[in-house]
């Protein structure tokens, strides 16, 4: 069995004194682990960082074995990650987001999105914004994804303002000024083109309305725990758009 | 199955050099051999001292190194500044941080890095330990020297954050090209970190 395909490393273990079993996120082979010999040797090390984009072979004798990669770098973005906490919690983050996919299982979009959000890493604004579509994406992908393009209540499709915390489902400003309280404010960026940036309070929204699906959803189902990055992630996200926004 | 070449006591000695870093069993074998060869000098002063190392050796409470008094030598050493703290992964970084003498500080090693994937979180680590230290006042400047990997950095940074508030300057180990490396010869992260923390000349 051999393939090629390119991927983002999401991290490593080390595998006895030299190897290193590299987890990677790959665009046609989803979520994948394979040992790498002379793993963790200088030459090595630097090149299987988190974040960096690698091309990757893949060999085993039958698909079922863990297998080898030889892997070569592509993008070695870590060490510009390195500096940034948004960066840093932003990668262990997406890791343990990506952890909850079945092995192997190809998630293309997830991929795509994982690309976008590591370009702007550098710019928060754009970060925080694709860091929530990036989650309501896997949330689609794990398949229970929000619908955000019309009213559950009217059925309009403009002035979406709420979304339903039990049904996932979009509300419009009149519809849901009733029920306000109760209900998880839909920050405006989402109903804009990807990429646009958004603010701390709209991060914050966001963040609030993924977090309840994904904790009633998906991690409370599988009795795991949210990362704790994800908090660190959104605690540097306000430190660094507030400053900005002042 | 193959056959035994040695007494139970001998395969023992193998089994468990083997399992040393660095020594795998044919290595493990020919050190037993030599350690038998040289019993008087090497197997029996060896055998001793590990039986004293073992008896004796504890983790310091103070900053987590190792050591046989608690507190440690390092943090019982009067000469060394006690304002300044260096932080390091491990025992291993302290000793080689230790070798260069560049910094008269004192330690506090916090057994690893944040790593999820080995559900390694910040109570596996000495962060609570250290934050305490730092709260008592004695200590102006904490010196993160981690490892300049994700994982390092990601703790380096999670670290600044539960110290902010506190009256302490945080620092960090600078990132670029070693000593005798070649700039055709480093990987692109390196150089561009390099660049990006360039210095007037």
């Amino acid at each position: 069995m051999e393939w090629r395909d390119e991927g983002i490393v999401l991290g490593t273990r080390k595998h006895g004194e030299t190897a290193a079993i590299a987890e990677v996120m790959t665009r046609a082979h989803g979520r994948h682990l394979g040992l790498v010999h002379g793993g963790r040797s200088r030459r090595q090390r630097p090149v299987l960082q988190p974040g960096n984009k690698v091309d990757l072979v893949w060999r085993a004798r039958v698909d079922e074995q863990l297998g080898t990669f030889q892997v070569e770098p592509l993008e070695l973005n870590a060490a510009q990650f390195m500096e940034s906490a948004v960066a840093v919690y932003a990668l262990q983050t997406l890791a343990a987001h990506l952890r909850l996919l079945p092995e192997r299982d190809p998630h293309p979009a997830l991929y795509e999105a994982l690309l976008a959000i590591l370009d702007h890493l550098g710019e928060p604004a754009v970060a925080g914004e694709l860091f929530v579509r990036f989650e309501l994406l896997l949330l689609e992908e794990l398949g229970v994804g929000l619908d955000l393009s019309q009213c559950a209540v009217t059925g309009s499709r403009q002035s979406l303002a709420y979304v339903s915390p039990k049904s996932g489902r979009a509300v419009s400003l009149a519809a849901g000024e009733q029920w306000k309280d109760r209900l998880l404010p839909l920050p405006n960026f989402l109903l804009l083109r990807a990429g646009e940036g958004a603010s701390a309070s709209a991060v914050n929204d966001g963040f609030r309305l993924t977090d309840h699906f994904l904790l009633r959803d998906v991690y409370n189902q599988r009795d795991q725990a949210e990362p704790e990055s994800r908090a660190s992630l959104l605690g540097a996200l306000n430190k660094t758009l507030s400053s900005a926004e002042n | 199955m193959s056959k035994r070449i040695a007494g139970p006591e001998i395969e023992k000695l193998i089994q468990l050099l083997a399992r040393v870093p660095g020594l795998g069993p044919r290595s493990a074998r020919r050190a037993a051999l030599h350690l038998i060869k040289k019993k008087d000098q090497l197997l029996v002063p060896l055998s001793q001292a590990m039986t004293s190392a073992a008896e004796n050796v504890r983790v310091c409470s103070r900053c987590g190194n190792v050591d046989t008094t608690d507190p440690c030598t390092v943090c019982s050493d009067p000469r060394r500044d006690p304002a300044t703290v260096i932080v390091v992964e491990d025992v291993a970084d302290l000793w080689a941080l230790e070798r260069a003498g560049a910094l008269n500080a004192g330690y506090h090693v916090l057994g690893g890095t944040l790593s999820p994937l080995d559900g390694i979180g910040p109570d596996q680590l000495t962060i609570r330990q250290l934050v305490s230290r730092v709260a008592e006042g004695e200590i102006k400047e904490v010196v993160l020297a981690v490892n300049a990997t994700v994982e390092g950095q990601t703790t380096a940074h999670y670290l600044t954050d539960q110290l902010s508030g506190m009256d302490v300057r945080v620092t960090r180990l600078a990132y670029g090209v070693p000593v005798g490396g070649e700039l055709d010869y480093l990987d692109e992260g390196t150089l561009s970190a390099a660049l990006r923390a360039r210095t007037a000349f």
